[in-house]
């Protein structure tokens, strides 16, 4: 790959010494700066296009990943890691041309301790594939994002991923109890503890989200959940969506903090069903998945809960999974639905932010609204248990002019959320999608302390940059026109 | 939060005081001697702000009383995860960051600290994370604060997670190995081990408590009051239990009657903790001669 990416015609004199550097720590096989390779890690699943890629390295262990920061910054040249490449804001979308770290060879599972509960892997195991590796321990992996067939932990660290079930159990950093990282100066250190909380600052809690802008996490400890001795699920649905809203809330305000809690819009019901046949009432405004677990007796007293809190708030039906298949099906509607609206219009875009789950209810219809007026699809499949909304624009992206409505309905989207009393992003990260929009959240003071923080980690800057933080200088293209891979979203 | 602001200043070494309960904690031997410089102590805002059950968050000054906290979240059957002795506040629980024994069911401290409004050293007020219960906007300064005595930025005003109090909560010991206990049990809230015997506290809806309890009886184990009390200095499980000693098995916290030094920190992680301060607190004003990696665990 070294000889091909040589004759490239766009490396200059830099990118030879600093290919030549990164070739001799790594081995020149495992360096490609041929254009195949930087095109395919110009991009991530984000609708961001006009990234840049610099030398592409396949790194096999911590000192490679080591070795390639070192040779990068040395260069004075800006490094990324690369995972799976499922990220939905442009986290991964090289900017500055920077060497591009392939973590794809560091796939082990190392150590799983069942006593202990506890399990080292390495960044780009894959987050089912460490459930399934589980499978008969009765423990697993908790985050479970949309993704998990596709995304890795390592990205799961670096966005602080969520998932349905993270309501009950916690988003990535609950789960996360110690890391090997490559620091953006080339040193590696462990930052957490994997017996107890570490002492000092807790800098394992600051970098798992930090988008890689903090370093490359090498090795992982992540922490095992017990398998819940009963697992029950109930589909309700609902004439009108403001029903639905306010079963959720109902359903918290009783004490009642579900597994997982689900909902999906007409829209995405149309759309899912005819593949899936999960058994969704087409003519329903709303579906509201309810997942419960823990131990039988109190199981059962939450279904009937649930079920009479649906009823009393308009549900004109609620469904009991009869047995496992019934359950998978109902899931399977749910995880698939992005793919399933693929079929609608070949382009979609999906956002994601959260409001208080008081207010979804009317976040919705403003959101319908405002998009209606800029002439584009929308639908929603969200989080509605934690308040986090995955409104879903479809469209046509070859329609002349459509990217600029999609994205000034994104913007919609933001401040309809935020005037509700809500944030920028649940689970998705910020990368390069939303940076601009941080000082719509955050005063120059606010931003100042992440910037504070974030020097302490990257003095020099190099660390996959322009992300987070908003800057003047520009890097990808928001309005980039963009189809998303089946199956990849959260 | 503006009088706090200004009771901070913007020059001269301050400190702020909760409750007082760990007033040593992480704290160098000559501050400890009176021999640091001179501190202004300041106190943060208290109060309950707003407490909205149905979005499980209650806003509330740094300076409040937990008892205070989970006498008002109570009225409407909620709680937080946060545990201290008795006069202890908000503020200086989240800047200690220590967890309750719960923790295996309620989680940790550093989880429950949602949106944080401080000063920092330059005196101007900022604010980390953000008011919902789910956010991944920007840095989690949130985490950085819990458990930084104070040193990076003073709290003012939070907002916190709450949780719904458990309908039923039981202890019961006996000879049984933790780990035993712990196969018997699904999530229990907290085992604990003095070296013969094994505590476990069992929460929940109070059939599921009555079921777990029946099939720990059957293993040997019969209901308590309470827990053993713990001994006074935290340490990290290390291997081996000293007498006296009361571990918290899915924890790794040892309570232990004497103290013991913090483990020796790797020099580029205490490099970057150094960075990480001096970045916050450039001239080293707020609560000067603490330092969080003195604390054990």
């Amino acid at each position: 790959m070294g000889q091909n990416g040589r004759m490239a015609a766009e490396t200059d004199r830099g990118t030879d010494l600093l290919v030549a550097d990164l070739e001799a720590a790594i081995g020149s096989e495992r360096v490609a700066v041929g254009g195949g390779a930087r095109r395919l890690y110009s991009r991530d699943s984000s609708i961001i296009a006009g990234g840049r890629a610099g030398p592409v390295c396949f790194a096999e262990s911590t000192d490679d990943v080591a070795a390639c920061v070192r040779v990068a910054t040395a260069h004075g040249r800006a490094f990324v890691a690369r995972g799976a490449g499922t990220g939905l804001s442009g986290g991964a979308v090289p900017c500055n041309e920077p060497v591009v770290i392939v973590t794809t060879r560091m796939n082990r599972i190392l150590e799983v301790d069942l006593d202990r509960r506890l399990a080292w892997v390495e960044p780009w195991v894959v987050n089912l594939d460490l459930t399934r590796h589980l499978a008969g321990s009765g423990l697993h992996f908790a985050p479970d994002p949309s993704s998990q067939q596709a995304c890795t932990i390592g990205g799961n660290v670096a966005n602080n991923s969520g998932g349905p079930h993270c309501l009950a159990y916690g988003v990535t950093s609950a789960h996360v109890v110690a890391l090997e990282v490559v620091l953006p100066d080339g040193s590696v250190v462990v930052l957490g503890d994997e017996l107890c909380d570490a002492t000092g600052y807790d800098l394992r809690g600051v970098f798992v989200g930090s988008e890689g802008t903090f370093g490359i996490a090498t090795r992982i400890a992540v922490r095992l959940t017990p398998d819940p001795p009963a697992v029950r699920t109930l589909l309700l649905d609902f004439m009108d969506i403001a029903d639905a809203a306010e079963t959720v809330s109902a359903i918290i305000a009783a004490g009642v903090v579900p597994a997982a809690m689900e909902m999906m819009d007409q829209g995405v019901v149309a759309a899912v069903e005819p593949f899936v046949g999960a058994g969704y009432p087409l003519d329903a405004a709303a579906v509201l998945i309810v997942e419960l677990d823990g131990l039988p007796a109190g199981v059962s007293l939450e279904v009937d809960l649930v079920a009479e809190m649906g009823r009393a708030h308009g549900a004109r039906t609620v469904r009991v999974a009869a047995d496992e298949e019934e359950r998978a099906r109902i899931w399977k509607g749910r995880k698939n639905a992005f793919g399933a609206i693929a079929h609608i219009k070949p382009g979609y875009y999906l956002h994601d932010t959260v409001v208080p789950r008081t207010r979804l209810a009317e976040v919705v219809a403003e959101i319908n609204e405002a998009v209606e007026r800029l002439d584009l699809i929308v639908m929603h499949v969200f989080h509605a248990g934690d308040g986090n909304l995955h409104p879903l624009l479809v469209f046509d992206p070859r329609e002349p002019g459509v990217m600029d409505r999609v994205a000034a309905a994104g913007e919609e989207i933001v401040r309809i959320s935020l005037a509700a009393g809500g944030v920028l992003s649940g689970e998705h990260g910020i990368g390069l999608e939303k940076r601009r929009f941080m000082p719509m959240l955050f005063t120059p003071a606010d931003l100042a302390a992440q910037l504070r923080l974030r020097r302490a980690f990257d003095t020099q800057g190099l660390a996959n940059p322009l992300k987070i933080l908003p800057t003047s200088a520009s890097c990808g293209d928001v309005m980039g026109l963009g189809t998303v891979p089946e199956g990849v979203w959260t | 939060m503006e009088r706090f602001r200004d009771e901070v200043g913007a020059d001269g070494a301050v400190c702020v005081r909760g409750g007082g309960t760990r007033w040593t904690l992480g704290m160098s031997p000559y501050v400890e001697a009176d021999e640091g410089p001179e501190v202004r102590v300041v106190t943060a805002p208290q109060g309950i702000q707003k407490h909205d059950p149905a979005e499980m968050t209650v806003m509330v000054g740094a300076g409040t009383a937990l008892t205070d906290l989970a006498a008002a979240l109570s009225l409407h059957g909620q709680e937080v995860a946060l545990e201290g002795p008795p006069g202890s506040t908000v503020g200086g629980t989240l800047a200690v960051g220590h967890s309750s024994v719960r923790r295996p069911r309620i989680g940790a401290a550093r989880d429950t600290l949602l949106q944080a409004e401080c000063v920092g050293a330059d005196g101007a007020l900022f604010k980390a994370g953000g008011p919902t219960v789910k956010n991944v906007t920007g840095y989690d300064l949130c985490r950085l604060l819990v458990g930084s005595l104070g040193t990076l930025a003073l709290l003012g005003r939070v907002i916190l997670r709450t949780r719904p109090v458990p309908e039923q909560t039981i202890w019961m010991t006996g000879g049984l190995l933790p780990s035993d206990v712990l196969a018997a049990c699904y999530r229990p809230a907290g085992v604990l081990w003095d070296g013969t015997s094994t505590f476990v506290r069992l929460e929940g809806y109070s059939s599921d408590v009555r079921d777990e309890a029946q099939s720990l009886a059957l293993l040997g184990l019969s209901g308590v009051d309470g827990p053993p009390s713990l001994p006074m200095h935290r340490d990290r499980w290390r291997g081996t239990l000293p007498a006296g000693g009361v571990l918290e098995v899915s924890t790794g916290v040892l309570h232990r009657p004497d103290p013991a030094p913090a483990a020796p920190v790797a020099p580029a992680v205490r490099a970057l903790a150094d960075r990480v301060r001096a970045g916050f607190d450039p001239r080293g004003r707020l609560n000067p001669g603490r330092d969080p990696y003195l604390v054990t665990a």
